[in-house]
């Protein structure tokens, strides 16, 4: 089992579930985030003095998948969250050691 | 500043009913100033910000009644330089109509009017000390500054005397032209400003830590309010309903919309962007420039005293990176430097067909006029920084004029007053976890 972690512009939250909804993905948790990448923020500038901003925006998509999903899960979002310009994020996979389905005690794959 | 004469007259109620109203729109400055300066500041401070406005709007008020217009407005007791402090204590022999049949508006209603003036003025000065001022040295700072900084300014600058009692010395004696205070409001809450900003030091992480406006809509609201309010400032001036009022009306009007155009234009070539705080920046700009000249220009000129001061101050507001000092919300930059250019620009722009009637340099009146402005700038300049720096001094030798490091990090308004501006915990998380825990109500008789 793979844990999918995906840190994308919040604009493009709509699209990636959409594109995991095709794939047959049931599952993801959201949340809110924000940070920056090598080029980092953006600069502001009031009356003239400007004013880095180097922590913006992201959403933080949470995707756990059995071993044979994790490729096509990453390669959908990023595929979905793409727009070319500069932020659109990382997707990371992680290995998960144990699953657990609150409701029912399923356990692993039977959980997912 | 029109002078109310000892000619007799009869009471005008037009007049009355405009200096009436003027009167009500400065006192909305206050609360336009408030959202103004408290959008400029962090999320954390903009209560005790716009408490530092209200304070002064209730202190300087009561002093102003008590000896402020005394001092500012009675007759000289020396050398042009201050007024008689006891002869209208508490305001209350102007009630009566016998002490104003000389007047074609009441005594009285003048009285309040130029109140309203000192409130404003004190207010101005806050902005340079955002973010680190206990409130209460504050309301102590306003209150004695008022007697001692804007009081005797006012008597120099605003009283032009009357027969057998010579007025104030700049007005009298040098000839300064300032019509509605660009030396007494502008340039004097500018230079003290300065003072206080000096004598509390800088804010924790100036310079390194962003501390951008947390909320521009509040600031444009603000800025909207002055400009209303100072159509009272200015054209109430006049004190009456007439066409010095009108002419005075519409060089306010273009100096406000040149101002914007000016810092506008300035921010476009220079930072590549126009941002609606440089928008709200230069209209003040403008209008603090046209305070003093409203009633020496022509509306042309007036365009171009705003935009050369919305040019000029949106330069000025860089001063402070540049030269150290932590003038939070460019008290200095916008109103003291915006003053100079109003006040000196009567020597350069004014016309004798204004109200005031008298040519500047670039009207074939020479150089003197701009000789005897300069007069009146720096002498209020080094007046009001001296004092307010021997008063800021004095106030936070006795009580401490600065919070403790920690309430100043973690937010004066929880620190200073108990209260914090925003509860945005519900739009967030639909308050499924309480925010706090009600401990007790203050009285019992709640809640049933």
């Amino acid at each position: 089992m793979k844990l999918v972690t995906a840190v994308i512009k919040p604009h493009m939250f709509q699209e990636v579930r959409e594109a995991l909804d095709a794939l047959g993905i049931n599952g993801m948790t959201v949340s809110e985030a924000s940070g920056h990448g090598r080029q980092r923020g953006h600069t502001e500038v009031y009356r003239g003095a400007e004013y880095e901003v180097d922590l913006v925006p992201k959403l933080r998509l949470e995707v756990l998948a059995d071993d044979r999903e994790a490729a096509d899960v990453v390669r959908v979002i990023a595929d979905s969250a793409r727009t070319g310009r500069i932020g659109d994020g990382k997707v990371w996979v992680m290995p998960v050691e144990s699953v657990l389905r609150v409701r029912t005690g399923e356990l692993d794959d039977a959980a997912i | 500043m029109t002078v109310l004469t000892a000619a007799p007259s009869a009471l005008d109620t037009g007049d009355t009913a405009w200096l009436l109203t003027s009167a009500a729109l400065v006192l909305l400055m206050a609360p336009g100033l408030a959202l103004f300066y408290g959008g400029m500041v962090r999320a954390k401070s903009v209560l005790n910000m716009m408490m530092m406005t209200f304070g002064s709007l209730a202190v300087v008020l009561v002093l102003w009644t008590l000896v402020g217009y005394s001092l500012a407005f009675g007759n000289d007791v020396g050398g042009g330089l201050l007024g008689n402090p006891l002869q209208h204590l508490g305001l209350g022999d102007l009630m009566a109509p016998s002490s104003n049949g000389s007047s074609h508006v009441p005594v009285l209603l003048y009285a309040v009017f130029q109140g309203l003036f000192a409130v404003i003025t004190g207010a101005l000065v806050s902005g340079a000390i955002a973010d680190r001022a206990r409130f209460g040295a504050w309301m102590v700072f306003v209150a004695v500054w008022t007697v001692v900084v804007y009081a005797p300014v006012a008597h120099w600058v605003f009283d032009a005397g009357s027969p057998g009692h010579p007025g104030g010395w700049l007005v009298h004696q040098v000839g300064l032209i300032d019509f509605a205070g660009g030396t007494v409001v502008e340039v004097a809450s500018g230079a003290s400003a300065l003072a206080l900003a000096l004598v509390l030091g800088r804010r924790i992480g100036f310079g390194k830590d962003p501390m951008r406006p947390h909320n521009l809509t509040l600031v444009m609201v603000g800025a909207g309010l002055l400009w209303f309010g100072w159509f009272g400032f200015n054209a109430g001036s006049a004190l009456a309903a007439d066409q010095d009022a009108v002419i005075v009306f519409t060089t306010t009007l273009v100096a406000g919309a040149a101002g914007t155009l000016g810092w506008l234009a300035v921010e476009r070539f220079r930072d590549g962007h126009a941002t609606s705080l440089g928008a709200a920046s230069g209209m003040v700009a403008g209008l603090v420039a046209i305070t003093p000249s409203c009633a020496s220009l022509s509306p042309l000129g007036a365009i171009v005293l705003g935009a050369a001061a919305g040019v000029v101050c949106a330069f000025a507001v860089g001063l402070k990176h540049r030269l150290g000092y932590d003038d939070s919300l460019d008290v200095v930059g916008v109103h003291m430097v915006g003053g100079i250019v109003g006040t000196l620009g009567i020597g350069l722009l004014a016309t004798a067909g204004a109200p005031t009637g008298v040519n500047g340099l670039l009207y074939g009146g020479g150089p003197g006029q701009l000789g005897r402005q300069a007069v009146g700038v720096v002498t209020v300049m080094v007046y009001a920084f001296v004092v307010s720096g021997i008063l800021g001094l004095a106030v936070d030798k006795v009580m401490g004029f600065r919070v403790h490091r920690d309430d100043e990090v973690g937010g004066i308004d929880l620190a200073v007053h108990a209260e914090t501006a925003y509860d945005l915990h519900a739009l967030v998380t639909g308050r499924t976890v309480p925010h706090g825990t009600l401990r007790s109500l203050t009285h019992s008789g709640e809640n049933r």
